[in-house]
Order: C-alpha cells, then structure tokens, then sequence
C-alpha cells in the first residue's frame, strides 16, 4: 500500500495546473465574469482537449490517453482549484460516446438534479445519470443563476420535493418514482472540483491572513482567525483522503463518503475565506464570492446530500457491523 | 496511489488473524474497572502473550528489541486485533507509545537495555509526569524543580492528570533543572521509579465516576544522574519526539473501533424502530461517511511515514482533531439510538460517551491542536 502520489501523477498535477494558470489565470477569470456566463471559451475547450483532459480515460487504442480515475480526479481537482467554466465533467463523461466530445470540438451538458449547466452552449445534452442524449432538457428554462460563471436552466418536475422519496431503493426509477441519482463518476469528478475549490480558498484565506494587518500584527496572530483557518485545513485534508481512495477504489460507498466532505470543505471553506477577508470578502471585486457560490451550484450535482446519506445508511446495515 | 497490500503484507495478515483467532478465545475475563491490580495484571499478561508469540513491540526498531516492522505492518497489526476484539494495550500505553519510543531514540546504550526489554515482556508499566497543576497545555510552564546533589537529582513539585500512577513502576517525568534559562530550554526528561522515597499517589475521579488518573505528589525525591534521557535541559526537544509519538500513532486502532461501533448502532437502530427516523438515519449516514474518511486519511499518514523513514509529522494534529471530535459525535448518536436508556450508567455506549469527553482535552486540547496546525503547516505567525 503505497497510498500517495506517484512520480507520474506529480507531473500530470503539475502539468494540469500549469496550463490552467497560463490559460485561465485570474483576469481571464474577471473577464469571464464581465462576461456574465455567455459564450463559453471554445478554443480553451478544445486546447483542453488537445491536453486530453477530456479523452483521459480512453484507451489509447480509441484515441484517448489511458489514463485511470485517480489521474483524472487530479486534474478535475485543478480545474476547481480555478473556477474553469462550463460542463466539464459531462463533456469528460461523454468522451467516447458523443462525437467531438474527446477532442473538445463538442461541449455536452448534461442535466443534474433538475438543473442543466451551460444548456445554450452545448451541443448534446445528455441524461445524468450516465445514459444516452435524450430529450432530458424538454421545457428547461433559464434561471438568473447564482453563480455568474454557471448559466443554469430548470427542468420543471424532476426535483424530488420531499426528500423522503429516496428512502426506497436508491438507483431506481419509474414512472412515479424520484429521478435516477448522478452516476457515481459523475459525483467523483465534482467531489474533486470541490477538493480543489476548497484547497484554494484555505490558501487564499491564509495568504490574507498573514499580511493584512489590523491592531498592528497581522490578523493570522489571533487565535480566532487562526482556528477558522486550522479547521478549514482540516476538512481539505480529511476530504483529500476520501476523494482521492474513493478515485483508487470507484466504491459507490466510498464515493458517497468522499462527495459529502468534499461539499463541506468547499462550501463551510469558502464561507470562512470570506469571513478571513472581512468587508473586502463580501465585494463584487474580491474573488472569494465566486468560490462559495461555485460551491453552492456543484453541491446540487451529485443529486441532493440525502441520497448519499441514505446510501451510507444502508451500508452500515449491510456492512454487518464493520 | 495504491491501497492494495502486497502478497508479503497479506500474508502477515493472514497469520495474525490466525493467531488472534486461536488465543482469544483462551483470555481471562476483563477485571472491572475499579480494579487497578487486576487491571495492571490484565494487562500486562497480554502484553507478555505478544511477546511470547512475536508480536511486542512491532513497530519499535530492531536494536531497541523490536520487530521493525514497517508503518504499513503496524497499520495491519492495529486493524485486525482491533477488528478481533483483542485486549487494548491499557496500562502499557505509556511504555509501547510514548516512553519506549523516546528511550529507544534518544536513550545510551545502557538504558535502552535497562528500560525497553520490560517494557516489551510485559514486566513494568510506566506513566506520564508532564502535565502540572498550572501547566497542562503550556506544558514548557512546568516547575518541579531538580536540584544536583552528587550522583542525584533532588526532584520536589507535583503532576497531575497522569494515568495509571497507582500502579506504574516508572515515570517519563519532565523536571525544571536551569530556572534561569528561557523556559524550553531549562527542562530534563528523567525516569522516575514509582517506588522512590518522597512520592505521595492521590487518584483523581473523572466525571465519567471511576479514577482513572491521579496526581502525584514529589517531595525531595531522589533520582539518579544516570537516569536522565537526553543532555541536561535538552528535555523539551526530547519530549517533542515523544509527543509526535503520541499523536501519531495513539488513535490509529480506535478509528477501526469507532467504524465497529458505528455498526452496531446501526443494528440496534433497526432492532428497537429508531432506523424509521429519516434524520437519525442520515446523521449515521454521514458519520460512515466521516469514519470511513478518516480511515483513508489515516492510510494516507501511514504511507507517508513510510515514504518519510517512519517519523509521524504533523499531519497527526489535524486527524486527532476531527476524530476526537467525530468519536464524541458517534456517542451523540448512540444516545439517539438508545433514547431514554441513554441516561443509564450500566450502558456501555453511556459510559463511553462520558470517556469520550476528554478526547478533546487530553494529548493536546483541539485549541492547542489548532495552533499547531496554523503556525507549524499553515505558517501563520505566532501570537498571543
């Protein structure tokens, strides 16, 4: 048991960020912004194919880069680090099965919890939970996302509106019955967009803390900002280690446990870098808003919390005591 | 990333589960827990079928008597005897975690062979003297004063939160030896016998309603020379290769504990109608979701020691925060599971969730914790 990174998976981290830096660094994410989520980068989308961030995992034999989940959870976790726009994890799912998907020439959406990201700059939009394009997004209509570099539309009547609904069999479906949850890659590759969000909040809470000065020292010397930052630390690792085991072993249980502390080391991460930063935190200006409602939009992906708890559940009953 | 074992990994599985499968079952009944010699007996008669059977002192080094056995082995060995129900190490906590270890490291040749072979057989148990009345968590505040007399140190102040005092026969014991110099850099690290003229025990009762540590009075004790690890007033660089000892590899077992607990919860929740509840249901959702995260993180710490030459760093702090944090959450839960039963001291879920309460007090309370995660991984500056 070797549970660390590889040389390999080192570079391929390295070489994942140092494009995304070149490519996507902070004023094309302001000017993203202005942009107001309308017109997604086609040449960023196909240079990421090119890179093979979407035909990763093919077989080399069909034009891909044969790469495993482990490598390609790395490179998802970069992605979040920087707030990339647009239906990256679809688009990465539909590799080999959309035409233009694996080179970045198609954008594919795909529809998530009765939410579709990115559905007028798409050409395909495929069903969540891993199925084939359908007519998933009949009806969807735009709503004034929160998130300015998310355009989201709603697909009326597939939200489950009790939660309760889940307490059946999770995976099943039918006419009366809740929608399907996201398939389980789907909700590995947005845990590791929130790992990397959350990572790159607890940086930039520290970076603040240690030179923004107040009563003289800087405010990382009081213990009470101290903590906040110790405790946002402490959910990026715990939630490193499960998303990345659940990358080793594509356990649905393990993919449960690693998309609920992922979600909560991005989204309580990127509340407390805003509490960090102060007033400048709750600017338009300041960068931090657009980690925490990133955050938000990708907590609604991997269907509601619910259905991973309840799966949990159940495998403790069936685990027989572990 | 790798979490598969290798074949020589498992086959060291293999064995032990089949070694603990046949002498369990051969253990005497557990002493209550009001029994300090029972339980020192107890204890120590484990300790002494590991010895017999290869399996003391795993993870020590090979010169120190141990088995050398890599930090992968060690997980290994804490899994499957944890998974077995096999007996905790209890009154030898101290000599295999924390003393060993830093005899072994920093002790002379002569010490390490007075010392370590007991400890390792099975034949003397020891405790903590760090902690003092008005320096716990400012652990370098510590007063007892040790004075040269010839051949002597003549030790006088007081300990207290020290465990098994009543029936150790050693103490990893830190004494101020320079008042004069800054305060890290005036403390020796001595081995006090228990059995020392001058020193008074008084047990001290927990809220959980049993003593299960003391304090220790010292007056004019005499210690020799010769029983001081490290240089004179060197002790405070020796007492942080014990404390990083200490978090390191304390909890690694309890976290397979804390998974079989989650379990069980889960049965008896299905057993008396409280699994119906959907919200009871998910918070033991979403604690498999925090155990089983915490398992990879401590596989994760492991390898990394490994990877490092065996040393736990820091990463220690941040997995004893959340799991003392976590494990008093489980008894939070087990409290639902049992409703009004909860409030019965004769439940063993009761009792623990009592016990649990000093998790995040003792070793380093979570605030001591949190400063060390923020100044020494995150380098935020120190302060007041």
């Amino acid at each position: 048991m070797d549970f660390q990174l590889t040389e390999d998976q080192r570079a391929l981290r390295d070489g994942v960020r140092a494009l995304l830096a070149g490519r996507f660094g902070p004023e094309a994410l302001r000017t993203a912004v202005a942009r107001g989520g309308r017109g997604l980068d086609r040449a960023l989308w196909r240079e990421l194919g090119e890179a093979g961030f979407f035909s990763l995992r093919l077989p080399e034999a069909d034009g891909g880069v044969g790469l495993g989940l482990p490598e390609a959870v790395l490179a998802f976790e970069e992605a979040g680090r920087v707030l990339l726009p647009g239906p990256l994890v679809a688009t990465h799912l539909a590799a080999g099965e959309v035409a233009g998907a694996a080179t970045g020439e198609t954008v594919v959406t795909a529809v998530y919890g009765g939410l579709v990201e990115w559905l007028d700059e798409s050409d395909a939009v495929r069903d969540g939970a891993g199925g084939p394009a359908g007519d998933g997004a009949a009806g969807a209509v735009p709503l004034t996302s929160v998130d300015p570099l998310t355009p989201l539309h709603r697909v009326p009547g597939t939200f489950p509106t009790d939660p309760t609904a889940h307490a059946g069999p999770v995976g099943d479906t039918g006419p009366t019955g809740p929608p399907r949850p996201p398939d389980h890659l789907a909700t590995l590759l947005t845990a590791a967009e929130q790992l990397g969000n959350a990572a790159r909040t607890c940086e930039r809470a520290v970076q603040h803390a240690r030179t923004r000065q107040q009563f003289g020292q800087p405010i990382g010397a009081f213990q009470a900002v101290k903590h906040l930052c110790a405790r946002m630390l402490v959910r990026v690792e715990l939630a490193r280690a499960a998303v990345y085991a659940a990358a080793v072993t594509a356990d649905p249980m393990d993919i449960a446990a690693a998309r609920l502390l992922a979600d909560d080391a991005a989204v309580r991460g990127a509340r407390d870098c805003l509490q960090v930063h102060g007033g400048m935190g709750f600017t338009w200006e300041s960068d931090v808003h657009l980690y925490l409602k990133r955050a938000w939009v990708r907590t609604r992906r991997g269907g509601s919390a619910t259905v991973s708890e309840e799966l949990l559940a159940r495998d403790l009953v069936a685990g027989a005591g572990r | 990333m790798d979490l598969t074992y290798t074949a020589e990994e498992e086959e060291f599985r293999a064995r032990l589960r089949e070694w603990l499968a046949k002498t369990l079952p051969a253990l005497p009944p557990k002493p209550s827990l009001g029994d300090w010699p029972g339980r020192r007996a107890y204890d120590l008669g484990w300790q002494r079928t590991l010895y017999d059977a290869g399996y003391a002192g795993l993870h020590w080094p090979l010169d120190a008597g141990g088995r050398g056995a890599t930090p992968v082995q060690h997980l290994i060995y804490l899994e499957e005897t944890e998974k077995a129900g096999a007996p905790y190490v209890g009154a030898n906590f101290v000599g295999l975690l924390h003393a060993g270890p830093t005899i072994a490291a920093e002790g002379t040749t002569e010490q390490r062979a007075r010392w370590l072979p007991p400890v390792l057989r099975g034949e003397e148990v020891w405790c903590q003297g760090f902690s003092e009345p008005d320096a716990g968590s400012d652990l370098a505040a510590l007063r007892t004063r040790a004075w040269r007399d010839g051949d002597d140190y003549v030790v006088s102040g007081s300990k207290i939160w020290t465990s098994h005092a009543e029936v150790a026969d050693w103490c990893e014991l830190l004494v101020r030896t320079d008042p004069d110099a800054p305060r890290h850099r005036g403390i020796s690290w001595l081995a006090m016998s228990m059995d020392a003229p001058g020193i008074t025990v008084r047990p001290l009762r927990t809220l959980a309603g049993s003593a299960e540590f003391a304090e220790v009075f010292l007056d004019e004790v005499r210690i020799p020379v010769a029983h001081r690890v490290g240089a004179e007033n060197d002790g405070w660089r020796v007492t942080m290769v014990t404390l990083s000892y200490e978090r390191g590899t304390a909890f690694v077992g309890e976290v397979v504990a804390c998974r079989r607990v989650l379990g069980e919860l889960a049965h008896a929740a299905r057993g008396n109608g409280r699994w119906d509840d959907p919200a009871l249901r998910r918070w033991l959702g979403r604690l498999n979701a925090e155990f089983r995260a915490l398992w990879r993180l401590t596989q994760w710490n492991v390898s990394e020691a490994e990877r490092t030459g065996g040393v736990p760093g820091v990463g220690g702090s941040v997995f004893k925060l959340r799991y003392s944090h976590a494990r008093q959450e489980l008894y939070d839960a087990a409290a639902e599971v049992l409703g009004p039963e909860a409030l019965d001291l004769e439940q063993e879920w009761t009792r623990d969730r009592l016990t649990s309460l000093s998790y995040t007090i003792a070793a380093g309370t979570s605030q001591i914790q949190r400063n060390i995660v923020a100044e020494r991984i995150l380098g935020l500056p120190k302060g007041r």
